[in-house]
């Protein structure tokens, strides 16, 4: 098992650099100038354009950025930002904010989506379940920034219940209505794994074995049926984590969070190579360790898994 | 071991997550009360660029900068100026050289005294190369600059603590008028030791101040406090400013309707069909110094000469400016009559051959048809866009109508940044049009036409010459008689009614709104509030 963490860990590292490679190089390929663009509609003169491009490395050849760059995250140095702030306090700030709003979503929708797809198989075909299916069904369909405008409309603007934007330092109680709507649908995806994972396993022969041993019906519920189907939501959640890291770019713009998404949406469109490049590498750290969780939970969750060396 | 593993695994994420939410939580603060003690919240955007007067150039730090520094004079809402620190401005009979008297109890917030050497010391730093300011060209008319390469102003001197004198390249009777743009403020003699720190935590002498050290708060808000040492004609009214910088216009609407926000100076796309009924008598919709138009380039095919004359009138003509205004824009634009703006003093809504702006797809085909008997037309006429912003329907608008009226291809061209598109116009890589348009650096029509259509000027995109039009702007900005002065714009722009290098279209209109709780709410002839005059109630 040790072994197996140990090897997983040193994967990251060619991962890390081919993927910071591969990004620094696309950004570098991106149509366009962003010395340019930070005269607005206005044409600068060549002088200034070129003096400029030397103080942000850009005249130099494409390879020679990039091992600037590197070079510089050996010292911890993650480059700046075009209005000259270290982005090492960008990360800073933008990650934790995201990381709360992600880590709420992520608590809502397995603590729901699982308590609510477990009623809805064991009671299979009636009302309940019927209208989990329903919901479900809707909020799948319907794109999250819609959920996003509705809930802050109702909640916020009409009800005055919470605030219409997340204030400053991002309070957990700013963050909860936003945690929601950017873990609508998979709570939705959630909530139909574990219904039909749970129906589907009520009918497998360990089940009966167990009901004929003579356990109580919740025990059978808890160990047996509820362990064996939340392997696939467990996959499910891991993959999940990530993706609510990164992908939180349009529940982040209705409230006006300053996490990931947003930052490095702006960043791209600046076109400031060494924000999207650390931006991106620690996104990409956090997918390899949340896969790498998902992995070792499986062993926890099935005994039959066991890493060999 | 008789310990379920799944309840092991799930204790262990719970306590995980709990630890993190919790150690994150503890530095939570609230929300910037939106009421008590007099502060007022407005909609801000994170500042671009370090807080340098001479490196800020956009309006999420100009606004800030506005507030934090004072020049030698200052805009009213109308964009007429008034002396701020200047006491008096004595130039020669020529206009080349201008004696500048300064108050002399002026001070930055730090105490210092502002001086004739504050003044000279930040432009001179502005116009340094090596600084690389983004402002650097608004010193290009004094003696000594040089636009490629290091320059000192030698036309700078200082005469005494309250004096300096300033020679220009050429005569200019309106110089003052552009010295309350932000590139011309002063900076305290602490701000050249350390030009970075500075940018972070500017001192100034306008009417306010940072609250504290760390009063911007990057990507969140930044706190402005009322400046004790400040003496001019832009006092502060309220106890405080606070800009709330958002993402996105969407949130920030969505915080003025709650009651979170105080003014909001843009009113977001989505919004602008209703927010007449949802703020009723606390919306504003006023005309601004910002236009919109199309840039056509000379280098294309078929645009040159007496073809290109024909052509640029036809396409102009089929253009319905007012209904794509109503439909797409919902009122937050006017049809452009001439190629300034109406707030900007001198504005003559009675060109000779303003009729060529107006929608007329007889005669557009008309026109067209005759410059097919020079060279007959090929091709897709496009027009260039970036669809970062939003410009599409607009655009497609505009080119839906051309195509329909008159029977040839046209469609929008789009480029997926605005860095890419402005490479592409500077780089004069563009195939077809272009979207332009100016906002005013300083309230005066020579800004609109100089710097855009002059030859060889700096946002001449599409390298427009015409020695008649050169010859009327140059002696109109010489003029010292406001009607003479007037007049020769006038001109100016009548032979630009004739070429059409620029197809004009709508003027661009500020639509804003405040809440409830805040009064006196005036927007400026550059569409930013006067933010120093907003009470609180």
């Amino acid at each position: 098992m040790a072994w197996y963490f140990f090897r997983r860990v040193l994967q990251m590292i060619p991962v890390f650099i081919g993927a910071t490679f591969l990004i620094y190089f696309m950004v570098f390929a991106l149509p366009g100038d962003p010395v340019l663009a930070m005269f607005g509609d206005k044409t600068p003169s060549p002088a200034i354009v070129a003096e400029l491009r030397a103080q942000y490395n850009l005249d130099k050849p494409f390879i020679v950025q990039y091992l600037l760059y590197l070079g510089g995250l050996f010292t911890f140095d993650f480059g700046t930002s075009f209005s000259g702030r270290p982005v090492s306090d960008l990360l800073a700030s933008a990650f934790p904010i995201t990381f709360k709003l992600a880590m709420l979503a992520i608590a809502f929708e397995a603590i729901a989506g699982i308590a609510i797809g477990l009623f809805a198989g064991l009671r299979k075909g009636k009302l309940f379940d019927a209208s989990a299916l329903v919901v479900s069904l809707l909020l799948i369909s319907v794109p999250t920034f819609v959920i996003g405008f509705v809930l802050q409309y109702v909640f916020a603007v009409q009800l005055g219940w919470v605030n219409a934007t997340v204030g400053q330092g991002a309070p957990l109680k700013d963050l909860i209505l936003p945690a929601i709507v950017l873990a609508s649908v998979s709570f939705a995806y959630i909530v139909r794994l574990t219904r039909t994972s749970v129906s589907d396993n009520l009918g497998a022969d360990y089940v009966r074995t167990a009901t004929a041993k003579g356990l109580s019906r919740g025990r059978v519920v808890r160990v047996h049926v509820l362990r064996n189907s939340l392997i696939p939501v467990v996959t499910f959640l891991g993959t999940d984590i990530g993706a609510l890291m990164v992908g939180a770019i349009v529940t982040e713009g209705i409230f006006n969070i300053k996490g990931v998404g947003g930052t490095v949406y702006q960043a791209i469109i600046r076109g400031e190579g060494p924000t999207v490049v650390s931006f991106v590498a620690v996104m990409v750290i956090i997918f390899m360790v949340a896969n790498l969780l998902v992995d070792l939970l499986y062993a926890l969750l099935d005994p039959r898994i066991r890493y060999a060396k | 071991m008789k310990i379920s593993r799944i309840g092991l695994g799930v204790t262990a994420l719970a306590t995980a997550g709990l630890l993190v939410l919790s150690g994150c939580a503890s530095g939570d603060t609230d929300k910037p009360d939106a009421s008590g003690n007099g502060v007022v919240t407005a909609n801000g955007t994170e500042p671009q660029n370090p807080l340098i007067p001479t490196s800020t150039n956009e309006v999420g730090g100009g606004r800030i900068i506005d507030s934090l520094f004072a020049g030698l004079v200052y805009y009213d809402a109308k964009g007429e100026y008034h002396n701020e620190v200047a006491q008096s401005f004595e130039p020669n009979a020529d206009f080349t050289e201008w004696n500048i008297e300064l108050n002399n109890d002026w001070k930055f917030s730090d105490g210092t005294p502002v001086t004739a050497n504050s003044f000279v010391d930040a432009w001179s730093y502005g116009a340094s190369l090596k600084n690389a300011q983004l402002n650097r060209y608004f010193f290009n008319m004094i003696e000594g600059y040089q636009e490629e390469a290091q320059s000192d102003l030698t036309g700078l001197t200082v005469q005494d603590d309250t004096h300096f004198t300033v020679k220009l390249n050429s005569g200019d009777p309106e110089f003052p008028l552009r010295l309350g743009y932000s590139a011309y403020y002063p900076l305290p003699e602490s701000a050249f030791d350390d030009m970075k720190a500075f940018g972070q935590n500017p001192i100034g002498n306008g009417p306010y101040k940072l609250a504290s050290d760390d009063a911007w708060e990057h990507d969140v808000q930044i706190k402005l406090l009322p400046n004790e040492n400040y003496d001019g004609g832009r006092k502060a009214a309220n106890g405080g400013l606070t800009f709330v910088f958002y993402s996105g216009l969407d949130s920030a609407y969505a915080d003025l309707l709650s009651g979170n926000l105080d003014v909001l100076d843009e009113i977001p796309e989505n919004s602008l069909e209703v927010y007449r009924d949802e703020l009723g008598d606390r919306a504003v919709t006023q005309p601004a110094a910002r236009n919109q138009t199309f840039t056509i380039p000379e280098r294309l095919d078929h645009f040159a000469g007496e073809e290109g004359t024909l052509r640029r009138a036809a396409i102009s003509m089929a253009i319905d400016r007012d209904k794509i205004g109503e439909v797409v824009f919902k009122g937050a634009r006017s049809t452009m009559v001439d190629f300034t703006s109406p707030v900007i003093a001198g504005f003559n809504d009675n060109l000779k051959g303003k009729d060529v702006l107006e929608y007329n797809p007889t005669k557009a085909k008309e026109l067209w048809a005759e410059a097919d008997k020079i060279s007959p037309w090929s091709g897709t006429f496009t027009i260039g866009y970036n669809s970062d912003s939003n410009h599409q329907s607009w655009v497609d608008a505009v080119s839906n109508g051309i195509k329909d009226n008159l029977g040839i291809n046209a469609e929008g061209k789009p480029y997926a940044t605005f860095a890419e598109f402005r490479a592409a116009v500077t780089d004069r890589t563009t195939t077809g049009a272009a979207r332009a348009g100016w906002q005013a650096d300083y309230p005066s029509q020579y800004n609109f036409l100089g710097p855009v259509f002059g030859t060889g000027a700096g946002s001449n995109d599409g390298d427009y010459s015409n020695p008649e039009f050169d010859k009327l702007i140059a002696e109109g900005s010489q003029q010292t008689d406001e009607t003479k002065k007037y007049a020769d714009f006038s001109a100016a722009q009548e032979i630009l009614l004739e070429d059409l290098p620029v197809i004009p279209l709508w003027y661009q209109n500020a639509t804003g709104g405040f809440s409830e709780s805040v009064d006196n709410v005036v927007f400026g002839w550059e569409m930013v509030p006067l933010y120093y005059q907003v009470t609180k109630k």
